[in-house]
């Protein structure tokens, strides 16, 4: 059983298993020992009978904390269930750590927003079959004083050139997601290696980078709907918005079932299939309206690359 | 202060209406953290109370590494136990990983060293006399134990609060080996940072009000089991 095996595993190499105590000690003891095992025994068995039980194995979605952020998958996910009996475990994370899980076989299936990288893993071979699925966009935000006076630029290179030349402060993600890639390549074009007490890191999700952006009268690179989901909260304001390196593209893979045998490669598959599908899209096309009064996803499935998709 | 304000309202709203997903979030918790507790007494008793009658060479290491284990930090715990359960990992086969059970398996490795070691000091400050007198008096080796357990149940209960209060309120271990899915592996610390990060924070704070309270409902009856009672 997992509990007692894992807990032989991870004991210190120089305590001494209880059985072998047990071995040196009077019957008593020994019988104590054994009962309390017996109880763990059924009360393992008890708790393994009670999570879902799944009639098909399950599949792992690795994703993106801002689809999960936005809420989308909670739409999606069940209608995915329902329709093929199959149980999705999401696991969100940033979209760099999404990958590796797809590419090492942990996960069967990644929704990703970093084109580049996922043409790398796709290049190793480590994902396969990426589908376009929708768009939105990145913008930059920032106090609404603009103390860098960056506010209507239209090219977003541009303005971090003109945040770093102004050291004005700058709130990054700094944790390998979508959007910290996307923000990197954008230095990358304003030829600028941003560093300096300016420049911080805040190593967290787009949630909390945006309050700290807005606590630190910050600009931060943010995508549409973690944006839209805060802005009530924080008091930051959209500075440069509209550029085509902004667009911010989400495509699915799946993991290779050749390479790692204990993959769900059918499940893997469906999920994929289903996102690309007239119904998903469908949803994807609604999602955003009741609450923000916009759309925050624009489906593409069956489309050519987007320009700026990398 | 509004906020948090909107969130006690929140809260109470929530309870009152008996929010479904809510309902499911905190029975989980209950549930997963109640289940580990209970095996982590199961194990930590009896190995505390061995571990605190007998003398063996390296036993003060072993004490000290229990003690440790007291401090165990739960992002550890889960990334340890990630990979253990990971698809390439030894155990991989059990597809444990990202479920209910997996997150029981990783709370009570953090409570395991804490009832084992509240256990081993509880039994311990019996003075050693108590133990010749008992066995004077003719006890046998069953009764010994028992008077002593007995002697020790009061603050064996304050391991019970402690390994509790550890795994109901940690939060990294939850997310790494439960991966913090809807309606599967979300439990009330998990939820609360996902509606941080939603930034729901009414929501949030809800959450976290019904985690104290559950905590607070959970040691309230064990303190009272605890704490004699005057009599009449």
């Amino acid at each position: 059983m997992p509990a007692r095996k894992l807990g032989g595993g991870l004991r210190p190499p120089s305590e001494p298993p209880p059985e072998q105590v047990a071995r040196a000690k009077p019957a008593l003891e020994r019988r104590l020992l054994r009962q309390t095992g017996r109880f763990a025994w059924v009360l393992l068995a008890l708790l393994g009978a009670s999570p879902v039980a799944a009639q098909r194995p399950a599949v792992i979605l690795a994703t993106t904390t801002s689809t999960q952020d936005s809420g989308l998958l909670d739409l999606l996910v069940p209608l995915f269930e329902k329709k093929t009996g199959y149980t999705v475990r999401t696991i969100a994370v940033g979209t760099g750590h999404a990958l590796i899980m797809g590419a090492r076989g942990e996960a069967d299936v990644v929704l990703a927003h970093a084109p580049e990288l996922e043409l790398k893993h796709v290049a190793d071979g480590g994902l396969i079959n990426r589908r376009l699925v929708m768009h939105n966009d990145f913008l930059l935000a920032g106090p609404p004083a603009d103390p860098a006076g960056i506010k209507g630029m239209t090219k977003a290179a541009e303005a971090l050139r003109r945040i770093a030349a102004r050291e004005a402060r700058f709130v990054s993600r700094g944790d390998q997601s979508g959007t910290h890639a996307r923000e990197r390549s954008l230095w990358k074009t304003a030829g600028v290696s941003p560093r300096g007490p300016w420049y911080v890191e805040s190593g967290q999700g787009m949630g909390a980078t945006l309050m700290i952006a807005a606590e630190k009268d910050a600009y931060t690179l943010t995508d549409r709907a973690t944006y839209l989901a805060f802005k009530k909260r924080v008091g930051l304001a959209v500075v440069v918005e509209g550029d085509a390196p902004l667009l911010n593209v989400y495509h699915v893979m799946e993991a290779t079932p050749a390479r790692h045998p204990r993959v769900n490669a059918a499940g893997g598959r469906a999920f994929a299939d289903f996102v690309v599908s007239p119904d998903a899209q469908a949803v994807i096309k609604g999602f955003g309206m009741d609450r923000y009064g916009e759309p925050l996803f624009v489906p593409d499935a069956g489309k050519p690359e987007p320009d700026g998709g990398g | 202060m509004e906020l948090i304000w909107e969130g006690i309202k929140h809260a109470f709203g929530l309870l009152l209406s008996g929010d479904a997903e809510v309902f499911r979030i905190t029975l989980l918790s209950l549930q997963v953290s109640g289940t580990a507790t209970v095996i982590s007494l199961l194990v930590g008793v009896p190995l505390g109370t061995l571990i605190a009658l007998s003398r063996f060479p390296g036993r003060g290491l072993v004490v000290s590494l229990i003690n440790t284990g007291m401090g165990l930090p739960p992002v550890v715990v889960g990334l340890f136990v990630s990979i253990f359960l990971w698809r390439s990992g030894p155990l991989g086969l059990l597809d444990l990983l990202y479920t209910p059970t997996a997150i029981v398996v990783a709370q009570f490795i953090i409570a395991v060293p804490i009832v084992t070691g509240l256990t081993l000091a509880a039994v311990q400050q019996i003075p050693p006399q108590f133990r010749l007198q008992i066995l004077a008096l003719g006890a046998s080796r069953v009764q010994l134990l028992w008077v002593l357990l007995r002697e020790a149940r009061l603050p064996m209960l304050a391991a019970v609060m402690a390994g509790f209060g550890a795994v109901i309120s940690e939060v990294g271990a939850s997310m790494m080996v439960g991966g913090n899915i809807r309606g599967q592996t979300r439990v009330l610390t998990t939820a609360t940072v996902l509606e941080t990060g939603k930034g729901n924070f009414d929501l949030a704070i809800a959450l976290s009000l019904l985690l104290l309270l559950i905590t607070f409902l959970v040691n309230w009856a064990l303190t009272w089991i605890q704490q004699p009672r005057r009599p009449g």
